[in-house]
């Protein structure tokens, strides 16, 4: 543990502080694989530099209560980038960016079931990696839509060929997006929200 | 060119068990925290905002005294995550801590509902649109 004593601790900067008035927080998840764009889609529309908050396992089979130090043991660090938006004085959204792979997500309890949804950022140099992910937040019941970041030296489907691949029903959105550009991730962000509330208006929601 | 194709799975039967949260992996990954893994955690969730009601009292621990200067005003558990240094597990065994006493208020996140609240959705718009 790297915990130094509260004399080193630097907290927000006074114009990150919420005002007292915050109520309550929502979140939003923004999930993919390695290096597909979480991190700068979350920095680029977050009024905070983004953060980071880490946990740390050890694998089966391994006692965790003694031995803390041991060489012998495989410790993993995983870390997850999130910003916030303030909505009003009373509500906060937070928006994570989150590890492709599912054996990490249950390190932060509830991230994805309390969640109003999630953008899957998809990079078509590896699409598969996708599908993984989509399968879990089907599974889970989370509603989600799909953002295509375009790298130059990726390839290029029309959408509706994307669609197709990717198996979603008509109803789910799929979009592309440049995530270091603020204004293309915030529309990322609107066309979930329009999504969500479309499934609460037609009750479509389990 | 033809991307790859996934196949969507046919949605099952209601009862279905939700699947091993670790299935596709032979070994379980277990979360490190500190002694007091095995008592009692309060019901945190990473946005949950954190409020302290008091000032650090002369007994406090560094961490927990470090805490509540954090939390002078609101700052969800990530956050806290975040600037303490300290894994996500850990502050809320601290937080839990003071909670019971009574050193800290916590205010629960909205969750996502069977039946959504749609004026809680358009607030959300609204506010992005500002950005
Ligand atoms: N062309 C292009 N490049 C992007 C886009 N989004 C991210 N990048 C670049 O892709 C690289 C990886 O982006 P990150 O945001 O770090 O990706 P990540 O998903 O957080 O990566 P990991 O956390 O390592 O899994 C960076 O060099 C970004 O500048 C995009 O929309 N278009
Ligand atoms: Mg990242």
């Amino acid at each position: 543990m790297d915990f130094k004593g509260s004399d080193t601790i630097t907290g927000p900067r006074t114009e990150d502080h919420l005002p007292h008035t915050a109520q309550a927080a929502v979140k939003i998840v923004v999930v993919g694989g390695f290096g597909v764009g979480k991190t700068t889609m979350v920095g680029s529309v977050s009024e905070i530099r983004p953060l980071t908050t880490e946990e740390t396992m050890t694998q089966a089979g391994v006692g965790v209560d003694d031995d803390y130090g041991s060489r012998s043991k495989t410790a993993t660090t995983v870390a997850m980038d999130f910003g916030r938006i303030s909505i009003t004085d009373q509500l906060v959204l937070y928006l994570f960016g989150t590890p492709g792979q599912e054996r990490f997500w249950f390190l932060w309890n509830g991230l994805f079931e309390g969640a109003l949804g999630a953008v899957v950022l998809v990079d078509t140099r590896r699409l598969e990696v996708s599908f993984e992910v989509m399968d879990r937040l089907e599974e889970r019941g989370v509603p989600f839509i799909v953002a295509v970041n375009t790298f130059p030296d990726g390839p290029r489907y029309p959408l509706d060929d994307l669609r197709s691949a990717l198996d979603l029903g008509p109803d789910i959105p799929v979009v592309e997006c440049d995530a270091r550009r603020r204004a293309s991730s915030r529309d990322v962000l609107m066309t979930l929200m329009r999504f969500l509330h479309s499934l609460a208006t037609t009750g479509a929601l389990t | 060119m033809i991307p790859p194709q996934r196949r969507r799975r046919p949605a099952g039967p209601e009862e279905d068990p939700p699947p091993e949260p670790c299935g596709k992996n032979p070994q379980r990954l277990y979360v490190l925290t500190g002694a007091a893994d095995h008592g009692e955690r309060a019901e945190l969730d990473l946005v949950t905002l954190i409020v302290a009601r008091a000032d650090p009292p002369a007994a406090a621990q560094p961490e927990q005294a470090a805490v509540l200067r954090l939390c002078a005003n609101p700052l969800s558990v990530a956050e806290l995550s975040a600037y303490l240094n300290l894994p996500y597990s850990v502050v809320t065994v601290l937080l839990t801590e003071l909670l019971t006493a009574g050193l800290v208020q916590a205010r629960a996140p909205i969750v996502r509902q069977a039946l959504p609240d749609r004026s809680l959705l358009e607030a959300v718009m609204h506010g992005l649109q500002r950005l």
